[in-house]
């Protein structure tokens, strides 16, 4: 393709891209380079419905002019990604030193909001991300198999848990689960253990974000296999059988290397998807059991009476891009090669 | 049409003439644009308010939950996004850190002849915002579940241990005391006025030093996780929405539970005429031998933002001042503990007196409090839940606090 084609092909595209994805994110890497300016603080009297008492507030008017010289705050350099809400360089180095073991570092390394919310969101991708493709997969091959009249209403339930907003599946299944709940009380019943809540311990919220994240991906997967069972070279697949192949050989050795670039897709887009997970923590109320990357940069931005950290919120957002770079670093190389040898 | 339907509409003319007569309630020019959160009281008020819309007057009122987190982006914009807004205690400080809001006196002087002293909320002798109405967390028991266990009502949290112990072993409920213990705003919300019961500091004197890592943070969780012994163990999802369906369910027998929330348990909907019927209501708690009940008082009032132009400050002023009239109170008696003059205290408001009479303390006005809050509901969830020590998610607290505060330069 000639360059000039090409470039007036791509310009709109790339315009966009530069405008809604490269600047937005220097301008959070800026912000969180950032740290609010000093305040000045003044004695004052307050009074109001309760009496009176002196309080310390910040002297607004003065840090008015501080601002407006400098409006984006004070420059921190990187110290926003190293304290302890963040990467807690100090605190580690001091768990190093300190830690009888390594049981005992683990658990002062979890104990620090940043590394607690990557626990939850690493185990959530690497759970929930192979299940996905699995159930989808399985799901679709049960699809493909019934007659064509039952077809469209199974592939419609199917899709229905996709079709649900995030924040409403999450929030309609924690009443189900609630220990009076329809499915939190049936567990009591099978297990005839009646204080069992599902929202009680870390374990079980875990369980229940993993399953709920499940529930929720695979019919992605399901479609993106569906379409791709289609494309399956029926004459590969009945050789196969005049070869003698069995139903799990033709799975095996036919239609798996078939989708395989279809998985690499879905793989793609489920970790970069379960590293963001967000709403089910909000919705099952998890956060005293389960934090998430995205959980911690909602909480900067809302947590308190209106003491919004947005440097913090910007250094958790940058950390999060690095993450997802760094998972999907293998498997972008791994296509990168694959389609270097095509070529 | 039969004779009293057209009576109804008659009269319904009437009224809308009449009030039509009274739209724009003297505003010349300008328009206000209310901010408010979401409950009876505040519905009462936007509806009065918004009465004052037409007639070359624009009153428009957003009731919404979240309010506390728009406040400062609204009050920020300029023009601003909303031109008076609903605020408490702690959002005043969110708002003043920013110099968003303006001072009232002028417009008090003008059109706030009917404001009672106590309703001003001064700053640095400036009228910040109006106060209406009060509200604080206190005791909510069932005096059926109290009598059958052969207890009294419990004055101290230890006697509120004692009554739960009491009503367990007689098997009347497995889990008598609910609490608003969802981890974040809630969890500390209950850390602040448990701590403040036992006399505690948050902060070094005249700084924005933590000061919370001690013996009364220590008593403090304590007496939380003792509680929670008691509490669904479902307790760290459970805000003021859970445990009111919990009460209305006739789950729980006692709650630490806001005032504003006083008037929903009681108003014959949601639950049965038994259980509301021995819904009563006292201060809140003592604890560790402390005099003072260990909750926070709060008022709700209203702010005028500093962008706002002189016409839309005076046409917004206006309008709260008709939200929050003594008729608006007098027609509203039982939505809420007003602090507006000539109302009438209301039968289900004697927690929030009485709590306020024992010399609760209000939430403290400091401008780093709000970040401490925030550090507090976030590190307590696991000392409760048995995986750390008092002194480490106090530590952690502190720690979590420092970093935040030196963000916010105040540190």
């Amino acid at each position: 393709m000639p360059h000039r084609t090409f470039i007036s092909f791509i310009w709109p595209s790339a315009l966009a891209m530069l405008l809604f994805i490269a600047l937005p994110i220097v301008s959070v890497g800026m912000q969180s380079l950032f740290i609010a300016h000093e305040q000045v603080i003044e004695t004052v009297e307050n009074c109001g419905p309760f009496g009176c008492k002196t309080v310390e507030m910040v002297n607004a008017d003065a840090t008015a002019q501080l601002r407006a010289d400098e409006p984006l705050g004070r420059f921190n350099g990187v110290g926003t990604y190293t304290n302890r809400n963040h990467l807690a360089f100090a605190e580690i180095r001091l768990a190093l030193a300190e830690a009888s073991g390594p049981g005992d570092f683990a658990n002062r390394v979890l104990n620090l909001p940043f590394y607690k919310a990557l626990a939850f969101t690493l185990t959530y991708t690497f759970v929930v991300t192979p299940l996905v493709i699995l159930l989808g997969f399985f799901i679709a091959l049960a699809v493909n198999r019934i007659p064509g009249m039952f077809k469209g209403p199974t592939i419609f339930v199917s899709l229905l848990p996709m079709i649900v907003t995030p924040l409403i599946g999450s929030l309609v299944l924690f009443w189900m689960i609630d220990s009076k709940g329809i499915i939190g009380a049936t567990l009591q019943m099978l297990f005839e253990d009646p204080g069992l809540s599902l929202k009680a311990s870390s374990t079980l919220t875990w369980l229940t974000l993993i399953v709920y994240g499940v529930w929720h991906s695979a019919p992605f997967a399901f479609v993106v296999f569906y379409a791709g069972l289609q494309t399956v070279p029926q004459d590969t697949l009945e050789s196969a059988m005049i070869d003698g192949a069995t139903r799990w050989q033709r799975v095996r050795y036919v239609v798996i290397p078939h989708l395989m670039p279809l998985a690499v897709f879905v793989t793609l887009i489920q970790l970069m998807d379960n590293f963001r997970v967000f709403e089910p923590i909000v919705g099952f109320n998890a956060q005293a059991n389960a934090t998430s990357l995205s959980w911690v940069i909602y909480n900067d931005l809302r947590g308190s009476d209106g003491a919004m950290l947005f440097g913090s919120a910007a250094a958790t957002s940058m950390l999060t891009i690095i993450g997802v770079c760094i998972l999907l670093a293998p498997v972008v190389i791994r296509t990168w090669r694959a389609n270097r040898r095509v070529a | 049409m039969n004779k009293v339907s057209k009576l109804a509409v008659s009269a319904a003319f009437v009224l809308a003439s009449a009030s039509s007569a009274y739209a724009g309630c003297g505003i010349g020019s300008g328009s206000a644009k209310l901010l408010a959160n979401d409950f009876p009281a505040t519905q009462a008020i936007a509806s009065a308010a918004t009465a004052c819309d037409g007639g070359g007057a624009s009153v428009t009122a957003n009731l919404n939950k979240d309010h506390k987190d728009l406040i400062v982006a609204a009050f920020t914009a300029n023009p601003p996004e909303f031109t008076a807004s609903h605020v408490t205690n702690s959002t005043l400080v969110a708002v003043m850190n920013d110099g968003l809001a303006q001072p009232l006196d002028d417009l008090i002087a003008k059109h706030g002849g009917g404001l009672q002293d106590m309703q001003m909320i001064t700053i640095d002798g400036k009228v910040m915002a109006v106060a209406f109405m009060a509200n604080a967390q206190h005791l909510f028991y069932r005096k059926d579940i109290i009598d059958a266990a052969g207890a009294g009502v419990p004055t101290t949290y230890e006697g509120v241990l004692a009554v739960a112990k009491k009503i367990r072993d007689k098997g009347l409920m497995e889990y008598p005391i609910a609490g608003t213990y969802k981890a974040g705003w809630n969890l500390g919300e209950e850390f602040v006025n448990m701590y403040l019961g036992h006399g505690g500091e948050f902060f070094k004197p005249g700084s924005a030093q933590p000061a919370i890592n001690n013996a009364k943070g220590v008593a403090t969780l304590n007496m939380m996780k003792a509680l929670t012994e008691y509490m669904n163990p479902d307790f760290l999802t459970h805000d003021s929405n859970a445990v009111q369906a919990e009460w209305e369910a006739g789950n729980v027998a006692l709650t630490n539970l806001w005032g504003s929330r006083a008037g929903a348990v009681t108003d014959g909907e949601g639950s049965t005429a038994a259980i509301e019927g021995n819904t009563m209501f006292a201060a809140a708690p003592t604890v560790s031998g402390g005099s003072t009940p260990a909750t926070t008082l709060w008022w709700d009032g209203f702010a005028v933002a500093k962008n706002a132009s002189a016409a839309d400050a005076e046409a917004s002023f206006i309008a709260v001042m008709n939200g929050i009239s003594p008729a608006m109170a007098a027609g509203n008696a039982d939505a809420a503990n007003w602090l507006i003059a000539g109302a009438k205290a209301r039968p289900v408001g004697k927690g929030v007196v009485d709590s306020a009479a024992g010399g609760a303390s209000p939430y403290p006005m400091l401008s780093y409090m709000g970040t401490m809050h925030g550090a507090i509901g976030a590190e307590l969830a696991d000392f409760l839940q048995g995986k750390e020590s008092a002194d480490q998610a106090l530590a952690d607290i502190e720690a979590a606090y420092i970093a935040a505060a030196k963000e916010k330069g105040f540190l």
